[in-house]
Formats: C-alpha cells, sequence, structure tokens
C-alpha cells in the first residue's frame, strides 16, 4: 500500500475482518431474489419478440388463456398509459414513457427479447408453455444494429415519437437522440502549431455486466392496492420510484424488500419485470414470480454500449499536449440514454490539456436499452485515448508513464468538460506505477511459438455522492443495529459498520449491519457511482456522532450532571471533571434503562460530488502468433482509492474490475447476425474470462484522500475497469508491433492483423 | 419442456425395446450432460429419457493387448484415472481430460459425445485416429462400423429406429504409436472448438510412417476423417517437413462456415497449424 496522506491512527479503518454476510453467503444460506416463496405463490413467463425490428400487429391471448393452470395474460395495453416524464434516479434520469414501452412493447419491438405479453400460471412449465402459446403478428422492419448503419442516409427510424436534440436544435425523424459539444481553448490552432498529431478512429462493440445471478422480482398487489415487490436490485427506492411511475401510483402504495444480489455493475438499476408480475398478480389475485432466462438476459436486460470513437491528440515539440478533439458516438439501444454523457466527462479526464473539443452523440439501434456498466462510458473512451496516448509516447521516444506524468492532470487541472479537480491521486498514481515492481521488472520469456509485450495505460471515474441515510440503535449487550438503505454489492454492509464503529471506538464485531426494505430504512439512492461505502458511509458517521451526542445525554441523566461536562473519547464517556465516573460503550448499553429508553440515532447526507479517482494498469501478453490467442501473463491494477477502509475488499474491486476489463479486451462482444439478432446468448459463447484465463492480479492500493469524506474515501469499484481494454491494447503493440483500434481483440483479429488471414 | 418418463433399463435388450417402441419421443442418455441442456432448450420433445448406466456392460472398461473396448456410456475419468490406458491411447486422453471441466468429466463420456454428433465434438476425431469401430445393437441384431461413418450430419448419426451405441473397440497399436488431440479455444477452457484436429502416426523401426490418421473437427457438418491427408503421409519420414505438407492437405479437406465462433479463413487457417502441431506432439509421444 502506498500511503501519500499523513498517516492517521484508525483502529478500525483499514482492516479485514470477517464480513457480517459472510457466513450466509458461504453456507448458501443467504437468500436471493430466486428464493422468494410465498404462500399461493404462482410463475411468471415473458413472451419476446424473435425480430429486431417489427411493428407490432396483432397480439392473441386467447389461446394461452384457455390452458390449464394459467391465471393471468397481459399485454403492453394493461400498463398505464404514459405521456414523456422525467424522473431522476441520481444516476441518470429516465423517461418513464419509454421504460414503459421498455418494458412491454405496445407498438414496435425495437430489438430481439423486447417483451411483448406475460402470462402467470401454476408452475414455470405451464407458464412457458402458455406464453409459447400467444400468438404475435409482426410487420417485420429492416434493423441498424451499429451507430453508422443506424446514422446513415434513409436508415430506418426506431422511434417515431423522438425529436432529437443536436447541439440544442430539434430534429424530427432521426436515430440521433442527441448531440453534444464541449469545446475549450481554440482546439483548431492548437493543432495547427502542433508539432506532432495523431488521429484514431475506434470501433467498440455491446457487451454486457455478465452478473450470475439473473434478473428476478416477485410481487403481490393486495386487496387495498398496495403493492409489494421482492427483487434484486442495486436500489429498493429507485425500483420503487419507477415501479411506482410506470404503474401510476403514489411510492407509498409500493413497498420494495431487496434481497441478497448476485452481482449487479449497473446492470440492476432499471425495472424490467417488476411492473409486470406486479400487474400480472393484480389480475390473478397471486403473488408471482419471475426469473429470467440466461438468454433473455443478454437480449433483454441492460448491456453497455459499443460504438464508434474518433481521438485526435496533438503535442509541442516538447511532449505536452498541446490539443486533444474527441468524437464520441455510443449505441443507446432500443431507447436514448447511452453513457455517452459520462464518456464525454471521463475521455481527457487524465491529462491536463489547454484546449479541447468534445462531441458525443446518443444514438438508437435495434438492440437492448443499453444500461450502466461499471464506469459508465468511459472504459470505451480509456481504449481510445490512452492508445493515441501510448503512439504519441511512442513518437516522442518517451516511457509511457514518463508521458503520462508530464501530462498528467492535478489538483486545479481544469477537466475538458469544465469541472476543476479537487486534490486528485493521478500522479500520485501514476508514479507508484512507475515505481512498481511490475514496471521495473523485465519482460522475460514467453513459452516457444509466443510473443511477449507490455502495455500501460490510465482510466477516471468521477464518482458520485447524492442521497443516503443511516440508523442506528444500541443493544443493552453493546452491540449496535445498524439498518441503510443501500444495496450490499461489493460489502458495503461492514464498509460502512467499519466507519461508524471508528467513531463509536467500538469492534465492528459488535454491529449488526442490515439492509433494510422501503418501509424500514430511510431512503437511499442507488448502489451506483462507487458512491455506497463514501456516502452511505458519510451518513454513518454522522449517525455515530449524533448517537455519541444521546449517548452523552443518557451518561448526564445517570451521573447527575451537566451535558456539558460529559466527554468521549476513544469508546469511553466519562466526566470531564470526575475520573471515577466513566461508562465504555458496552457498560453504558446496559445501564440505559431508567434513562429515558432505547438509544437511537440517525443520519442522512445529500453530497452533491464525490472524490474523483485514477487507475493505471500494467499488464503482459503473451501471444500465439499461429493461432491469435492472447495469454495475460502478469497484470498490476494501481489506484488512488482515497482511503481504504477495508482493504482485502478494495483489492478484490481493482482484481474485479480488471477482470471483466480483460474479458472486454480480449473476446467478449454481442456478435450480430445479418437479422440483427444476438448469437451469442450464452455463456459458452459470450466468452467471459474463466479463472484459468487469468494470472493472479496484483494489486497496489494509492491513498491519497479525498478532502470530502471524513476517512477520506473516493469510492473504489468503477475505476478499475476504465484501463484494462487499453492497456491490452498497448501491450498487443508492444509485442506485436501492430497497432489495434478495433475491440475485442479477439483471435481472429489478430491474425487479420497480423495479415495470416484476410477477414 | 413437457414432463417425460424416465426409464432405468438394466440390460441393453430392455433398452433397446423401450427404444423401438418410442422411437424418436425417446433418447437414451449416458452422461446426459448434453441430453438434459437439450431438453430444456427445447431440441427434443420426449416421453422418455432411457438412462442407459444402469446396464453393467455399458460402463464397463475392458482393457487387454489387443485393445481396448469401452461401454457407451463410460465416463472420461474412468479412462484417463487409468494409467494403462493413459500411456496406450494418448489422443483419447487429450479429448477426456479436457471436454468440460472435472464434474462433467465425472458424468460424460465418449459414446454420448459420438451419438449426440456435432461437428465440434471433442471425442470424436481422437476415436477416428486411433481406429475406432462402433459396435450397435438393435431388435434385429448387432453391427459394427468404423466411427468415421457414424455421423451423417449436424446432431445426426447411423442409428436406425430402436437402435443403440453398446460399445467402442480401439485397436491396440503398440510400440510406434502416437496420437494427439488439440482444439483451439479463446479461452483455455469451457468453450467449444473454434477448429481441432487429432492425429495419429504409427512409425517403424525405419523412422517411415506406416499408418496415418488425421481428423477434423468444427470445420464442416461432421467430424471429418481427412483422407488425402492421412494417405499422403504414410510411407513418409516421420519428420516437420512432411508433416507440414501433410498440414496444408489437411486444410484443403474441410469445409468451414463462418459464424460466431470464427470465420471460414481463420478456420482453415487453424487446421494447418494444428494439423502440424498434434502431428509434431504424436511425433514426440513415440520418442519420448
Amino acid at each position: 500500500m502506498v500511503n501519500v496522506s499523513d498517516s492517521k491512527n484508525y483502529k478500525v479503518i483499514g482492516t479485514n475482518p470477517i464480513r457480517h454476510d459472510g457466513y450466509d453467503k458461504v453456507t448458501g444460506r443467504a437468500i436471493y431474489g430466486a428464493d422468494v416463496k410465498l404462500p399461493g405463490l404462482i410463475w411468471a413467463s415473458i413472451v419476446r419478440s424473435p425480430n429486431a425490428h417489427a411493428v407490432i400487429k396483432n397480439v392473441d391471448t386467447s389461446e394461452a388463456e384457455k390452458i390449464d393452470g394459467v391465471f393471468a395474460v397481459m399485454t403492453g395495453k394493461d400498463l398505464p398509459q404514459q405521456e414523456d416524464q422525467f424522473i431522476d434516479h441520481g444516476e441518470g434520469t429516465e423517461n418513464v414513457a419509454w421504460s414503459s414501452e421498455n418494458i412491454m412493447a405496445t407498438q414496435k419491438v425495437l430489438y430481439k427479447g423486447h417483451a411483448v405479453a406475460a402470462v402467470a400460471a401454476i408452475d414455470r412449465y405451464v407458464a412457458d408453455y402458455a406464453a409459447s402459446k400467444v400468438k404475435v403478428e409482426y410487420d417485420l422492419l429492416d434493423a441498424v444494429t451499429n451507430v453508422e448503419d443506424a446514422t446513415k442516409e434513409g436508415a430506418p427510424i426506431l422511434l417515431d415519437s423522438l425529436v432529437g436534440d443536436h447541439l440544442r436544435k430539434k430534429v424530427k425523424n432521426t436515430n440521433v437522440a442527441s448531440i453534444t459539444r464541449h469545446e475549450f481553448g481554440d482546439p483548431d490552432k492548437a493543432f495547427a502549431n502542433a508539432e506532432n498529431v495523431v488521429e484514431r478512429t475506434f470501433t467498440l462493440q455491446m457487451v454486457h455486466q455478465g452478473y450470475i445471478e439473473p434478473h428476478n422480482a416477485t410481487a403481490h398487489w393486495d386487496e387495498e392496492d398496495r403493492i409489494k415487490v421482492w427483487t434484486s436490485t442495486q436500489g429498493a427506492f429507485p425500483v420503487r420510484t419507477s415501479t411506482a411511475a410506470i404503474l401510476k401510483l403514489d411510492v407509498s402504495r409500493v413497498k420494495v424488500t431487496p434481497l441478497e444480489i448476485g452481482g449487479g455493475f449497473g446492470g440492476k438499476i432499471p425495472v424490467y419485470l417488476e411492473p409486470v408480475v406486479s400487474i400480472l398478480s393484480r389480475k390473478s389475485g397471486r403473488p408471482v414470480k419471475a426469473v429470467m432466462e440466461r438468454s433473455s438476459v443478454f437480449q433483454a436486460s441492460g448491456p453497455a454500449p459499443g460504438g464508434t470513437i474518433t481521438v485526435k491528440m496533438g503535442t509541442d515539440k516538447d511532449a505536452n499536449i498541446v490539443a486533444a478533439e474527441s468524437s464520441i458516438k455510443l449505441e443507446a439501444g432500443g431507447f436514448p440514454g447511452s453513457a455517452v454523457g459520462a464518456a464525454v466527462q471521463c475521455i481527457f479526464a487524465a491529462y491536463d490539456i489547454p484546449n479541447t473539443r468534445i462531441d458525443g452523440f446518443d444514438i438508437v439501434v435495434n438492440k437492448p436499452k443499453s444500461a450502466a456498466y461499471r464506469a459508465p462510458g468511459s472504459p470505451q473512451a480509456a481504449f481510445a485515448t490512452e492508445t493515441v496516448s501510448d503512439e504519441l509516447a511512442r513518437i516522442h521516444g518517451m516511457d509511457p508513464i514518463d508521458f503520462r506524468l508530464q501530462n498528467a492532470s492535478k489538483e486545479g487541472t481544469r477537466r475538458a468538460d469544465g469541472v476543476v479537480f479537487p486534490k486528485v491521486g493521478n500522479v500520485e498514481v501514476l508514479e507508484a506505477a512507475k515505481k512498481s515492481d511490475h514496471w521495473n521488472s523485465d519482460l522475460g520469456t514467453p513459452a516457444k511459438g509466443r510473443v511477449r509485450g507490455r502495455g500501460v495505460a490510465s482510466g477516471y471515474w468521477f464518482n458520485v455522492g447524492l442521497k443516503s441515510t443511516v440508523n442506528l440503535s444500541v443493544n443493552s449487550d453493546g452491540s449496535v443495529v445498524l439498518v441503510e438503505g443501500s444495496s450490499d454489492i461489493g460489502g458495503t454492509r461492514t464498509s460502512i459498520s467499519m466507519q461508524a464503529a471508528e467513531i463509536l471506538g467500538i469492534e465492528v464485531e459488535n454491529f449488526r449491519p442490515s439492509v433494510g426494505d422501503t418501509e424500514t430504512a430511510g431512503y437511499a439512492d442507488v448502489t451506483g457511482g462507487s458512491r455506497t461505502t463514501y456516502a452511505t458511509g458519510f451518513a454513518a458517521v454522522k449517525a455515530a456522532e449524533n448517537l455519541i451526542e444521546v449517548l452523552k445525554d443518557r451518561c448526564a441523566i445517570i451521573w447527575s450532571l451537566d451535558k456539558n461536562d460529559i466527554d468521549f473519547e476513544d469508546g469511553t464517556f466519562f466526566a470531564s471533571k470526575d475520573p471515577e465516573l466513566k461508562f465504555t460503550f458496552k457498560e453504558l448499553a446496559s445501564n440505559l434503562d431508567n434513562t429515558g429508553g432505547p438509544a437511537a440515532s440517525s443520519g442522512s447526507v445529500d453530497l452533491e460530488s464525490a472524490g474523483g479517482a485514477f487507475g493505471t494498469h500494467i499488464v503482459d501478453v503473451d501471444v500465439d502468433t499461429e493461432t491469435g490467442k492472447t495469454d495475460i501473463a502478469r497484470y498490476t491494477v494501481l489506484q488512488d482509492v482515497g482511503t481504504a477502509i477495508y482493504p482485502a475488499y478494495v483489492r478484490g474491486q481493482m482484481a474485479g474490475g480488471a477482470v471483466q476489463g480483460i474479458g472486454w479486451a480480449l473476446n467478449e462482444e454481442y456478435y450480430m447476425k445479418d437479422d440483427g439478432t444476438q448469437a451469442n446468448v450464452s455463456y459458452l459463447d459470450y466468452r467471459m474470462p474463466t479463472a484459468l484465463d487469468l494470472p493472479n492480479i496484483e494489486t497496489i492500493i494509492v491513498e491519497v484522500p479525498n478532502p470530502g469524506h471524513p476517512f477520506g474515501v473516493r469510492g473504489v469499484g468503477e475505476v478499475p475497469i476504465c484501463p484494462p481494454v487499453g492497456a491490452i491494447g498497448n501491450a498487443l503493440h508492444d509485442a506485436l508491433g501492430k497497432r489495434f483500434y478495433d475491440s475485442p481483440m479477439k483471435p481472429g483479429r489478430i491474425l487479420n492483423v497480423l495479415g495470416k488471414i484476410s477477414d | 419442456m413437457h414432463p417425460f418418463v424416465y426409464a432405468a433399463p438394466s440390460t441393453v435388450k430392455e433398452a433397446v425395446e423401450i427404444l423401438t417402441k418410442h422411437g424418436d419421443k425417446a433418447r437414451p442418455m449416458a452422461g446426459g450432460t448434453d441430453l438434459l441442456v437439450q431438453i430444456r432448450g427445447g431440441r427434443f420433445d420426449l416421453d422418455m429419457v432411457v438412462d442407459i448406466k444402469k446396464i453393467p456392460e455399458l460402463t464397463s472398461v475392458t482393457n487387454n493387448n489387443d485393445g481396448l473396448v469401452i461401454g457407451s456410456a463410460v465416463a472420461c475419468h474412468q479412462l484417463y484415472e487409468d494409467d494403462d490406458i493413459s500411456k496406450n491411447y494418448p489422443g483419447l486422453i487429450d479429448a477426456a481430460t479436457l471436454i468440460g471441466g472435472i464434474q462433467i468429466q465425472s458424468r460424460s463420456g465418449f459414446g454420448g459425445n459420438l451419438c449426440n454428433a456435432t461437428p465440434s465434438a471433442d471425442g470424436i476425431g481422437p476415436l477416428i485416429v486411433h481406429s475406432t469401430v462402433a459396435n450397435i445393437q438393435g431388435e434385429s441384431g448387432t453391427r459394427s462400423i468404423p466411427v468415421e461413418e457414424f455421423c451423417t450430419g449436424p446432431g445426426r448419426n447411423a442409428l436406425g429406429k430402436g437402435e443403440m451405441l453398446v460399445s467402442l473397440s480401439i485397436p491396440n497399436k503398440g510400440k510406434g504409436f502416437g496420437a494427439a488431440y488439440e482444439r483451439f479455444i479463446p479461452r483455455n477452457e469451457m468453450d467449444i472448438a473454434v477448429a481441432a484436429v487429432a492425429s495419429s502416426i504409427l512409425v517403424g523401426s525405419n523412422g517411415k510412417i506406416s499408418e496415418a490418421r488425421i481428423a477434423l473437427a468444427s470445420v464442416g457438418p461432421t467430424p471429418i476423417f481427412a483422407k488425402k491427408a492421412s494417405d499422403f503421409l504414410i510411407g513418409k519420414e516421420a519428420n516437420e517437413a512432411s508433416f507440414k505438407e501433410a498440414a496444408a492437405i489437411a486444410k484443403s479437406e474441410c469445409s468451414p462456415i463462418e459464424d460466431m465462433r470464427g470465420t471460414i479463413e481463420q478456420r482453415q487457417h487453424l487446421v494447418e497449424v494444428i494439423t502440424l502441431r498434434t502431428l509434431n506432439k504424436s511425433l514426440e509421444r513415440i520418442e519420448g
């Protein structure tokens, strides 16, 4: 660990206790969404479009309704009609009209797998059989599945209702939902005066988060018109907001209970099944459950956009980057809302560049509506920027880390879209990379028939703050119940409790933390934007500080003193004027009975910003030049995490992000057939890396504390997926002497770039 | 998927009776690692699944100097956990150790892999280069055919109504025999071959090749016995130069398609690369 700050003497922060949810998860007792069982529960099956683009002429459910064991059948017309209405989830806004149409189409299907009807039946098999008997008539349309085809003259238009915002001009009859421009300085003049200019165009394919647990939802619509929903989600409150909006109900009519979640990475923020099982429950009077098949997860959830990115960068004779320009075209999927806005914010964030222009294009195509995926938009952007940066470093004959250091953004640097950086750790991370064992080790000799190369790349994610609440209550045995509303994907129950424990001066093992439902926990925005340990942790700090005040009051009552004469230090309450009068936290907890009832507190935050963070990755690749296969020989992740609350989790996030990025770089892609449908809808053919495809991922934690958090937390989960695609591309260049501008850099593409095959 | 009856006969005769009676509505199940997935995926609409693992002769292995007979429900691990078999049948062992993972290898075997008849089957090429004969039993008796004639199309095989594969007979070629199987996958496990090649050679004391067999997978509608490349090697010196020529001929004998797993040209290229690699490995195994 590289600690750049003045080292603080924490007792709990920085340790690796046994996680509170550990035993249940290791023994298989933890309850996930698919485990939900209720009296009278029936199953839903969704009827999905086999076509990528078509008008729905007719949906005939009559035959399905006649089947024994079928309780209810619905179509998109059973969802309330919606006008355009935008709701804010903190991480992006949502147009309810489009969300509703995405959940179940009434007019057109916009991608294969788009839901058009649903059936609820006594069991899963009857439901599937009945769903197969729903007859849907389609008028087929041509499909467009990439940004180039979607923007060609005469391309089929996906959404008649879409009015594009093209640099603030309203445009109809377009697939381009928005065009934005961020310009600073005079890039044209700076390029004209530059010594070296490199301009490249990159293509990327749609990829999926690849969480193991499929989407699921169970709902019961009761006689009082109240809906109870059980689901695996990144945010129970946003599910409540979306479900209520789509069903046109007050939020108080919807109660969402989040279950344990088997991975999300951004993909479990939108709702897909919750409104559907709610309507089926209303129609049948039974609780209804749905669990997606894996093929539906691929085709009908929210993957990350592919697209086309052009990056142009210019340097002066001293290797200073003087200008940068980019055009980022990302595929939103069937409805507007790709990650292009975030890509714009991230694309040049690692560099201090005086003249910039960034154009962002949000383009609808006949693919599932894209959703967040771990630092949405930033990995795509980093592939482009980090490749061009590597080329410029080579032109100047410079070590690529030195080139990055010379041009690194730091405190006070203006990010291309206008934000001025507070204290950030970009330079510290690059310096740590330069000193790392990996960067200073010999490349070594690969196996016979293979060539080895080393690459480096940086990445950035801004992280987010938003709203969180933590409630604490003290048990008489000295334990503390902590209830919060942030779904725990990465061990946050423990990392949040640790922050409260540090303030209270007690061990985190004394905490009983849980993620509450929307009627138990205080409001929390999504677990996303790497915000939970930062923002919900911040709320826990406030709740703990408030609890100390409550407990000081109790001491004052017990000792008949003025509250101002009670002090607290290191987990002990004492009378400042009488050292004999003192309570440990535990002693006080057992003496609360006649002091005014149980002690409890609350803390909440609404944080406008967070601590943005940088990472740099170093990778050695071995390439079999006859088959085009790449193996990762060594991989090191360096990242500024602010302060590592639970270092083992932090390392896990760093390694996990790198692994997803490795898959993205080498094999993962939505392989589209000519008819606009995805061919590889199973994990067999989607080809995520398995344990045998990966080395031990080395992690070096760099700590440049975030001045905006009591313990300096920045947020960890997203940064590590940003550098890998670029780092691996740069390593392949080092090994093969050829540049890669298209992802994934799969074996066939490598053979092609090497000139061994022509397609 | 609709409910089906599970039958577990204890004799081949009984199994054949059930299969004859139900025709297309019944399938024999060995390891079930393909069949159960196919039923769930809607590929077969079955009334009857006939578990053949309760028939003793179908799960037994007989190994002697003349050769190896493996029942059609023998699982991969039964072969690679036997040192004698591992020594004499290296091509089979290459496949047995890379099909699926350990859990799959504990259930699945060559019999099911052959009957499933996918173009990418890891087991069939090695069976071909080990000169395997498939022993079949039906209502009207038994018959035997070379494995290279067993697959008739993607997912289709030479079994008639009510017929089932009983065993595979594999000759022991003895000293001077080497074989190898390799597949190309972009990952290191849990994947389907983009292209795969099995090779075997029998080399005399004069250093010349007296028998050679090369089989290709994932590059045609069925696993392909590359006869021209195999015949070319007979009488040649067992060395890299001969192998290179054979590899180029093998490339001309495949007829791949383009799909999500690879392009035509990529697969043709890989056939040449892997043929050379497996021939070299076969020779190393003879010399080693």
